[in-house]
């Protein structure tokens, strides 16, 4: 596998359900159960509102989709015989489902998308693999055995005497799946009127039979082809509907089928959001959850982390925080950081300080956040602080307490500048929230090039504009759950006043500039017209500074003070360390598995993985005890291209017999043992598995190298 | 024109049949006499082909319905092994003796068993040694199948001794039929094109009743006007004509025009049926989208047909990967040095001969390269160092699935594995913006 570097033990423990692991690494094992279940409670709570969040965000497109397959068969349910349904050559309905390359899982999209269907079209579904159909017969065997099983499935409470007809003995036809299709809609029919309309209520009287393609790239032309045809030719007898799950872009279709395929679809475009949307809701969504659970603040400093690897580097295939990064993020703090325990709703928190131990209490005191703290304090305090575990306690809680506040404070006024800088031209602070975030937690954001900028726009800002912004922040505080805003939302709705008397006032204004402007137009002469244009001039400079201009300084000003006031990172407070996680190099580690590096660690230094103490080597030398294909590997490494394997050999036993020392110097001497020449053989050809080495034919008795690299 | 004359039928059934298929008068003619009497034995097995709807499989089988001949009609496609066309064909076959009793499914796993099945289903039918007709259509596909099913299809009369006629329907000629080997020859029958004329017929004689026949005839008159040049598929136009009828008829219904009067009618519909000809016929937007837009009185500007969509989201890696693999497709191996290297020493000035390099390279098409090329040039176009991590691997297998990429060679191949660059210029010029 990827990741045969560091064997990382999260997942048996997960599935363990045991929390034993969790105090494994230091001898500090306090508290690893509270731990673990803190951690569990705190990563379900988060799973299910990404779950709620990514429903929501589908819910559109599938709402498109269910009112499309209404619509679909709707005269196949009426059976019109107008004119223009006699005359028009039917086309199979069929929805190309545009799900993006970047988007997050196709597989739980399809998932639900197949649930949803189930629920308000039809029971008659069929999810079809483009690795199962190789050709037109695996297909249609698929779709049959899905089919008629989904039937059994609906109807399995209900008929006992229906006896399941095992999928040899059925002919893999259309024809038997419209006999199928008619025997069960029939069936249906007759049992309606007895039984009281339970599930059958929900769909029509025929439902349409919906065949998805999960991944329509990877279909062959012909058998796309062939189903079509096929399936076209009893379109009325069968009220069919195809769903492409297409992954680029809707041109693929006209590229798979020609033109003679394609007229026999009627298809419609159906489109999801694009990822990057898609992430920044989810993203903006997470951070107001943490906010308003306030459970923990952990992980935004590495929240970006990931993220920031994610939106430029890998993971944009896969980037939702249930994918691996946000659940390390997660485990990672947990597993290393003993003071985790504290990291909880504020209530429990304070409960838990409480039940410190003095171990704990000491762990504590080695945090470097809290001994910049301990050393800003007065001597009798720093000696109490450091001695008296229950004033500690004390003080903790405090501290905790106003990281809370700290926290809360954070995310209202992180919105409320970012109302301002998101509508700044070219967004020198970023256009998403989390770029922002990133910024703050990075450094002190008022000290960046990139703040100074957008706060030279927002001087620039038009009236409009600021007012509506104005308008936004207020609401933000208001509906935070902040104490200290209070004042502020005071102060803004003191600006928002303000601004509607400078309208009041502007008027007046017009009308002297208005005047003024006649003036000019009276006086003819020249001398005259150029006085008073200096002093129009004039007057419009020192009028630079207009009330409005006035203000809009006083607002900006004001939201600086508040950014410089709320915004300070993260690590300058006391205690962060607690909620806080902070290295990023383990994620890193984690996730971007690097396999040729690490089968190269693994051959080079086999110390590195085997920690077997006798393997320990300075490197450059070859040590006797390595395995055998550590020695064939290194020395492989020596070689050029083409490899001489009697030379490998030779070189090989010098190696190995390096071990048996004096008393082997006369087996040495001509002939290669067997036992090491099978070692060597062996050796070999694991190599040759692994893909370093390939057999030449160039010569005779070499093998040829396939890494490059080497000299 | 030659009136269907045939002694062994009624006349009124041949006037029926007549009317039912216009423009092929002579063809069916051709192939009554052919046929000849019900109880005499026929030509072994006649061969038909034409183009895309030229009216094969409508003619043959509104011949054999009007005429009530035994036939059984399969579609090759449909059907598509030998077992399943074999014995769809007996089922077929059996229902139409007995319909009442639900005859058990019978298995007919090769040729062998088809024929005695077969004597045994025809003698159980009593068919007063009537001709059955056996027409295949979409024949190209018994190619696919064994060898033998084709060459014994032929030849079914002599090997059943029945009264059978074997009508292959194909759209594509006889002489890429015949095995190496060699078989029966069966009579060839070209059904040719409609031509205009028949076209205007064929699609005026199903008018709506609301409607007189000339004005509906008018309609198809400019229809054929705009889409002739493109489209002579007789379905394509008469599902083209059903779709835009109404947007015609819609100065009569309010009252501006009347029936005569063609001008108005057409200075209407012109700038429509143009759209529809970029549209609806290409498949942009589907034709119930394309009706509902005619209710609405929408725009079609508002619906960005398929082909808008070209746009492919991908991931950073990914972009520099399909780029990569771009000019390793298009650069000969050679100037990689000159290209993606900083000391390249210096390019001797041969633009004549680079510039006919370029032309070539993309008239000729992707070069397949290796996994090792592809890298080193996506490690020299992208600007920080990457690490050969598993990421940029699967990166590179879901492009293949994708089918941006494609593996040349084998699947299993594992060491040096090659491929191709599928994508366009256009592609690429977007990607890389």
């Amino acid at each position: 596998g990827c990741f045969v570097f560091k064997p990382s033990p999260k997942k048996r423990r997960v599935s363990q359900k045991t929390a034993n692991n969790f105090g494994e690494r230091k001898d500090d094992s306090e508290d690893t159960e509270l731990r673990f279940v803190t951690c569990q409670s705190l990563w379900n709570e988060i799973k299910s509102e990404t779950e709620q969040i990514q429903e929501d965000l589908n819910k559109q497109l599938f709402d498109n989709l269910v009112s499309f397959l209404r619509r679909s068969h709707s005269e196949f349910q009426e059976k019109t015989t107008e004119w223009t349904c006699r005359m028009k050559s039917k086309e199979i309905p069929t929805a190309a489902l545009v799900l993006g390359v970047n988007v997050t899982d196709h597989d739980l999209t399809f998932r639900s998308l197949s649930e949803v269907l189930q629920n308000n079209i039809t029971p008659y579904i069929a999810l079809l693999e483009a690795k199962d159909c190789p050709g037109i017969k695996n297909l249609m065997q698929k779709l049959m055995g899905q089919l008629m099983n989904c039937y059994i499935d609906v109807d399995s409470l209900e008929d006992e005497d229906y006896v399941p007809v095992s999928q040899n003995r059925v002919r893999c036809s259309m024809t038997s799946l419209i006999n199928w299709y008619e025997s069960v809609t029939k069936k249906t029919d007759s049992e309606t009127p007895r039984k009281k309309r339970t599930s059958s209520s929900r769909h029509w009287q025929s439902p349409p039979v919906v065949v998805i393609f999960r991944d329509m790239e990877s279909f062959t032309t012909k058998v796309l082809q062939d189903f079509i045809v096929i399936s076209s030719q009893h379109i009325h007898e069968l009220p069919l509907v195809l769903i492409f799950g297409i992954a680029t872009s809707p041109m693929i279709i006209h590229s798979l089928l020609p033109h003679s395929v394609s007229s026999l679809l009627c298809i419609e475009l159906f489109q999801s959001i694009s990822s990057k949307d898609h992430l920044s809701t989810l993203i903006d969504k997470v951070i107001a959850f943490l906010n308003r659970r306030s459970v923990c603040e952990l992980k935004h400093r590495v929240l970006t982390r990931p993220l920031k690897a994610d939106l430029s580097e890998v993971f944009e295939m896969e980037s939702v925080p249930e994918s691996c990064g946000f659940w390390l993020c997660i485990v990672e703090h947990f597993y290393s950081q003993p003071l985790s325990v504290l990291c909880c709703r504020l209530v429990d928190a304070k409960k838990r300080v409480d039940s410190l131990s003095h171990n704990q209490c000491e762990n504590i005191r080695r945090l470097p956040s809290f001994r910049r703290y301990v050393e800003s304090q007065v001597s009798e305090k720093q000696i109490a602080l450091l001695t008296t575990d229950s004033y500690l306690k004390e003080i903790i809680q405090k501290l905790l307490e106003d990281l809370h506040v700290y926290h809360e404070n954070y995310v209202s006024v992180l919105r409320c500048l970012h109302v301002f800088t998101s509508s700044l031209p070219k967004y020198p602070l970023g256009k998403q929230i989390r770029e922002l975030h990133c910024a703050c937690l990075e450094d002190q954001v008022w000290e960046t090039e990139e703040y100074e900028s957008s706060l030279q726009l927002a001087r620039m800002l038009n009236k409009s504009d600021l007012v509506t912004m104005l308008q936004q922040c207020v609401e933000i505080f208001v509906s935070s759950s902040g104490k200290e805003f209070d004042k502020t939302v005071e102060k803004l709705k003191e600006f928002l006043t303000q601004f509607q008397k400078l309208e009041a006032e502007a008027f007046q204004e017009q009308d002297v500039s208005v005047s003024s402007q006649k003036e000019l137009q009276k006086k003819t002469d020249l001398y005259h017209l150029q006085k008073t244009l200096l002093e129009l001039k004039e007057s419009r400079r020192s009028k630079k500074l207009t009330k409005f201009e006035m203000l809009r300084f006083e607002v900006v000003d004001y939201i600086d003070s508040l950014v410089r006031n709320y915004l300070v990172p993260a690590d300058h407070k006391t205690l962060h360390e607690i909620v806080y996680f902070n290295t990023a190099s383990v994620l890193r580690e984690h996730l971007n598995a690097a396999p040729r590096i690490a089968l190269h660690t693994a051959l080079n230094n086999p110390y590195w993985y085997l920690k077997n103490q006798a393997l320990k080597s300075d490197g450059g030398t070859i040590s006797n005890k390595a395995p055998d294909i550590c020695i064939a590997y290194k020395l492989h490494l020596e070689c050029g291209r083409l490899i001489n394997l009697v030379d490998w050999l030779e070189a090989f036993s010098t190696v190995v017999m390096a071990v048996e020392g004096p008393n082997a110097d006369a087996a040495s001497s001509d002939q290669v043992d067997d036992i090491i020449h099978a070692r060597f053989i062996r050796a070999v050809s694991e190599l040759e598995l692994l893909g370093f080495i390939k057999p030449s034919k160039q010569k005779t008795d070499h093998v040829a190298r396939l890494t490059w690299g080497g000299c | 024109m030659p009136n269907l004359e045939h002694p062994a039928y009624p006349a009124a059934t041949l006037l029926h049949l007549e009317s039912l298929v216009p423009c092929r008068e002579s063809q069916v003619s051709m192939l009554l006499s052919i046929f000849g009497e019900r109880q005499q034995f026929s030509f072994p097995s006649i061969f038909i082909y034409g183009h895309t709807s030229s009216g094969k499989t409508y003619v043959m089988q509104t011949l054999l319905n009007t005429l009530q001949l035994p036939h059984v009609f399969v579609n090759c496609v449909e059907y598509f092994t030998s077992r399943l066309l074999l014995e769809e064909i007996l089922i077929q076959l059996q229902n139409s003796s007995s319909e009442t009793e639900q005859t058990s499914h019978v298995p007919c796993d090769n040729f062998n068993d088809f024929v005695r099945l077969f004597k045994q289903a025809v003698a159980s039918r009593e068919l007063q040694d009537q001709t059955l007709y056996i027409v295949l259509d979409r024949a190209e596909q018994l190619r696919e199948m064994e060898a033998n099913i084709l060459p014994a299809f032929l030849r079914l009369q002599e090997l059943t001794d029945r009264n059978v006629t074997v009508v292959l329907l194909s759209e594509i000629v006889w002489e890429l039929f015949r095995p190496s080997t060699g078989c029966f020859e069966p009579f060839t029958l070209y059904f040719p094109d409609y031509s205009i004329g028949h076209l205007q017929k064929i699609l005026s004689q199903n008018h709506p009743s609301e409607y007189s026949a000339d004005f509906y005839a008018a309609y198809i008159n400019i229809l054929l006007g705009v889409f002739y040049m493109v489209c002579r598929d007789l379905k394509e136009l008469q599902h083209l004509a059903v779709l835009n009828f109404s947007k015609y008829c819609e100065p009569v219904v309010s009252g501006e025009a009347n029936e005569r009067d063609t001008r108005k009618l057409w200075k209407n519909i012109e700038p429509h049926l143009k759209k529809a000809m970029q549209t609806v016929y290409l498949r942009e937007i589907s034709s119930s989208q394309w009706e509902r837009l005619q209710r609405d009185d929408g725009e079609p500007g508002q619906l960005k047909g398929l082909s808008a969509h070209t746009h492919v989201e991908l991931p950073y890696y990914s972009k520099f990967l399909l780029i990569a693999a771009y000019l390793a497709s298009y650069n000969p191996v050679r100037t990689d040095k000159r290209f993606f290297l900083k000391h390249h020493g210096k390019i001797r000035k041969t633009n004549f001969m680079k510039k006919h390099e370029k032309t070539s390279n993309h008239l000729l098409g992707p070069k397949p390269f290796p996994l090792d090329r592809l890298l080193a040039i996506l490690y020299s176009i992208v600007d920080n160092r990457v690490a050969p991590t598993a990421n940029i691997f699967s990166q590179i297998t879901s492009l293949v699935t994708l089918q941006l990429l494609s593996m040349v060679g084998h699947n299993d191949q594992l060491d040096g594995p090659r491929y191709k660059c599928t994508v366009s210029l256009d592609f690429i010029r977007a990607v890389a913006r």
